[in-house]
């Protein structure tokens, strides 16, 4: 980073965060309006619904729909793309956030520190002269209003090289705007949660293709997530949780059985291809003779509780509404035959997730 | 599927300099897996990148475009990808 009196002799170089959604496509397209250079980092942080549901590779998915939005903005906007894997770090961050989270498993505010630390660290190492978002004062509640803009700005480390150009005149003015590096006049003053003005200049500018701002792709902010995830961090201990558990967390139907034990019943095939690669060391049910899902456990299951595992296998097999199921329990060498009625609705209906 | 590749089989005329192997991978491991490997190459140098997730067919063509390399085109054997990118002029 520049000093506070430091005129780039080159050309100014700004580093921001791009999602490829619109808001960060926008504030690149500011900035290269102004003839700036403009690096945008896509962190992957191993929560995006659409990176997910490519590892399911279902075959029947229209896979234009998976693309990755960050690289396809880049590609667009005629910008580099350096595509960062958030890692361990972000785990970590999200299992015990500063902030807390937001109405699900959201730790908004931990989440931005994180990603703007990040490209100060891409721009001390890599070269460049401020960091810029696509961030909308007033648009999310937990992250964007006032004081969590500044408490963002301040616990980054870049207190003034920090700009955000689609709200920057309501903000107080940054070193880029004040050394004269950027034109202040020409940021933009959008504020709330109204997407017209974004909208109004993707038009202008003639940019179309880019994922619908309403739904979101992360899976922290899923009301279905959140509940599996607030279940995990309150029967495990947190610094004990691993990377596949919270994988796991994304597939399936989740089960409580006991505090120690949980299971995962796959819901197609796709599924069950998946859960497959995280059976190592694991009980795995199976009903036999039929169509069946794959239902894998966490823990240590006891007899009677092995046979409630087979019972919820058999209820989500294609034999069903059979009196009786075959079901095969399976652990590495180990297996063990159950023949069990489906678990009725009212038991199950307890465990759920 | 839908045609994806904007690139045409170029398995007759392309010899790779160097091959990496995505295949059980999945995004956006295989393009961060690329951006390293292509550093080691010189320009004008090609790449060939094997993977099985189908989307990467229009991952991998966008940052190309992204980071000035030329996207040369892929083709498949069985339920791998493999595609070819010539390494660009920008480091």
């Amino acid at each position: 980073m520049n000093g506070v009196t430091d005129q780039p002799q080159r050309r100014v170089k700004a580093i921001g965060l791009l999602s490829g959604g619109l808001d960060s496509t926008l504030a690149a397209r500011v900035l290269i309006e102004q003839g700036l250079e403009v690096v945008g980092l896509h962190f992957s942080t191993g929560f995006c619904m659409n990176d997910h549901r490519r590892a399911l590779a279902r075959a029947d998915e229209d896979p234009r729909r998976l693309r990755n939005e960050g690289l396809r903005a880049g590609a667009d906007l005629g910008i580099p793309i350096e595509v960062l894997d958030a890692g361990e770090a972000y785990l970590r961050m999200v299992l015990n956030p500063k902030h807390g989270y937001g109405k699900r498993a959201n730790p908004c505010i931990d989440c931005r520190i994180f990603m703007i630390h990040g490209a100060a660290e891409f721009m001390r190492e890599h070269g460049g002269d401020f960091v810029f978002t696509g961030e909308v004062l007033g648009q999310r509640p937990m992250s964007q209003h006032m004081q969590a803009l500044r408490l963002i700005e301040k616990e980054c480390g870049i207190e003034g090289y920090l700009l955000r150009p689609l709200s920057a005149q309501h903000l107080a003015p940054t070193m880029p705007e004040r050394l004269g590096w950027v034109d202040r006049e020409r940021l933009l003053g959008i504020a709330g949660r109204s997407r017209k003005e974004q909208m109004s200049l993707s038009a202008q500018w003639g940019i179309q293709d880019y994922p619908q701002p309403s739904g979101g792709c992360c899976f922290l902010a899923d009301e279905n997530f959140a509940k599996r995830f607030h279940d995990k961090r309150e029967h495990t201990p947190i610094e004990s949780i691993r990377r596949e558990e919270l994988i796991l967390l994304k597939v399936g139907r989740h089960f409580r059985l006991t505090p120690e034990v949980k299971i995962i019943v796959a819901r197609d095939e796709a599924e069950n291809r998946f859960l497959e690669r995280f059976k190592d060391g694991a009980w795995c049910f199976e009903a036999l003779g039929c169509g069946s899902p794959l239902t894998l456990v966490e823990g240590e299951p006891d007899e009677a509780t092995r046979r409630l595992i087979a019972a919820i296998t058999a209820r989500y097999s294609d034999r069903r509404h059979e009196p009786i199921v075959e079901v095969a329990a399976r652990r590495e060498d180990r297996e063990e035959r159950f023949f069990v009625p489906p678990v009725a609705e009212d038991t199950l209906r307890s465990h759920r997730l | 599927m839908p045609s994806l590749d904007r690139g045409s089989d170029p398995a007759p005329e392309v010899r790779p300099d160097a091959v990496l192997d995505t295949v059980g991978l999945f995004c956006p491991v295989p393009i961060i897996r690329t951006a390293e490997r292509i550093l080691g190459l010189r320009p004008g140098q090609v790449l060939e990148v094997l993977s099985d997730d189908r989307v990467i067919l229009i991952d991998l063509p966008a940052w190309c475009r992204s980071r000035g390399h030329d996207y040369l085109g892929s083709r498949q054997e069985g339920s791998e990808y493999h595609l070819f990118v010539r390494k660009g002029e920008k480091p």
